[in-house]
């Protein structure tokens, strides 16, 4: 870790940011916000830099299981609280089932919004496990896709819920 | 830069003396520092675990709403749904769900923008803000907190703690309308509040209209002192249209020309005012009302 310079010493934080149940240390400016710390000091890059102005939705993380455009968010408003990415969704070598619905429905294309997608359906099925479309485009309207036209994305959310139900005693969602 | 995260009020007092700016959700304070509007303060203080800053309460006077209330939760909380429906039209349309769940009612309020969409729901609600410093606590006007654009009275000690809003008599509805091109992430292009309080023969007792958008501040429409004792029917709504369009005084820029908004805010304010009366009477319009009535519907 390098020395922050005099001028600066005073701006850096040290704190602990818990990432998909892991701690780690931070030391950063307090202004930086989550995503940057994620990227940047974690080194998960699946959180997605899109407009990086709280409009897309790529960056989409959860903080106490709500989802957050981490863009915009301080990371250092996250101490004691647990953030979870994309890559906390999935296990070992394994997508997650909403990972695997969304491939098969085609509804990934470039792939850069996928992650916040994950995220933010993941959000809106722990409060609401068997939404209708109209509760599926609520949930995901705030994240942006400029490749799929939302159809396969919200077919492929119905689907898994669909798939959930019919597999009553599944593995519950991570 | 320093930053400190408050669990009490005082604690956070303390520090804005101290000249620390609050956040919350950041989604104005640090959205506009990311879109190079306004730098981040130097000092910031974290409100957002602050417990008395997160409660509804309710006694005789009325509702008490914590300034750190989310959107997600006023436009899902049952009294605020049953008693006070034009906050929960409002907070339902604002930005996205990320939004609703960090975005508090607190900060919408002193963001002060006059396209806010909790703000003409407050007023005509009656709405009383709370404001704290270290030595001092106030309640004041919405009106006369927002001075203009962003803009607002309280002194840079002082923090929102509160939204106060009175007790409402039977036969008493509100609605909040606002114009839509999407569904999402859309700041207001005009949106009009009302509330309505009807007699036993459905003629109106009271009634008060707020308009988002067409103005420096969100603002109260006048003259509806004439409208008493009258049952809310097309010649009566015609005539809140026309008190709203005249009353406006809009400005043109990337989301409407001025024109379409002056015509659109009376719009709104009709529609609002149907709302509110049907609520009055015992209807049960789902929230956000937009949806109910197909502004901004998907199909």
């Amino acid at each position: 870790m390098t020395q922050p310079s005099p001028t600066n010493l005073s701006n850096r934080l040290g704190y602990e940011l818990e990432v998909n149940g892991v701690r780690y240390p931070i030391t950063a400016d307090a202004g930086r916000s989550l995503l940057s710390v994620i990227r940047n000091e974690v080194g998960l890059t699946g959180t997605k830099e899109g407009c990086d102005d709280c409009e897309c939705g790529a960056c989409m993380v959860l903080v106490d299981g709500r989802p957050v455009n981490s863009c915009s968010f301080l990371a250092a408003q996250c101490q004691g609280r647990s953030v979870t990415t994309v890559e906390g969704l999935a296990g070992d070598d394994r997508l997650h089932p909403l990972q695997q619905v969304l491939l098969d429905a085609g509804g990934v294309q470039c792939g850069f919004c996928t992650p916040g997608m994950l995220i933010s359906t993941h959000a809106l099925l722990t409060v609401n496990p068997d939404p209708n479309e109209e509760d599926v485009r609520i949930g995901l309207s705030g994240n942006l896709c400029r490749c799929t036209g939302y159809t396969n994305i919200v077919a492929a959310v119905l689907q898994a819920t669909g798939t959930r139900e019919s597999n009553a005693g599944a593995e519950p969602e991570a | 830069m320093a930053f400190t995260i408050a669990t009490t009020v005082d604690e956070a007092l303390e520090r804005l003396a101290d000249g620390a700016r609050p956040v919350a959700g950041g989604t104005d304070l640090v959205v506009g520092a990311r879109q190079g509007k306004v730098p981040l303060p130097h000092d910031l203080v974290a409100i957002d675990r602050v417990d008395e800053l997160l409660t509804i309460g309710q006694d005789d006077h009325g509702a008490r709403i914590g300034a750190g209330v989310t959107h997600d939760r006023l436009l899902s909380n049952p009294l605020i749904v049953g008693d006070y429906t034009a906050l929960a039209d409002g907070a339902a349309l604002i930005g996205s769900p990320a939004t609703r769940h960090v975005g508090t009612i607190g900060g919408n309020v002193m963001n002060g923008s006059p396209a806010m969409d909790t703000g003409a729901p407050l007023v005509v609600l009656g709405a009383r803000i709370e404001l704290r410093s270290a030595t001092t606590t106030r309640l004041v006007d919405p009106l006369e907190l927002w001075t203009g654009p962003g803009t607002t009275s309280a002194r840079t000690d002082e923090l929102c703690t509160a939204c106060l809003l009175p007790a409402l008599p039977a036969r008493t509805g509100s609605a909040y309308v606002r114009l839509e091109f999407r569904r999402a992430m859309e700041i207001a292009v005009v949106g009009a509040a009302a509330l309505v309080r009807l007699d036993e023969s459905g003629s109106v007792l009271d009634l008060h209209i707020a308009l988002t958008a067409v103005a420096p501040t969100i603002m109260a429409v006048e003259g509806t002192e004439v409208l008493m004792g009258r049952t809310v029917d097309d010649n009566l709504t015609d005539q809140v249209a026309a008190l709203a369009s005249e009353q406006a005084s809009p400005i043109s820029d990337l989301r409407a020309g001025d024109r379409y908004r002056r015509h659109t805010v009376g719009v709104m304010a009709r529609r609002a005012v149907q709302a509110a009366a049907q609520r009055a009477q015992g209807t049960m319009i789902d929230v956000p009302v937009n949806r109910a009535i197909g502004i901004g519907a998907a199909r």
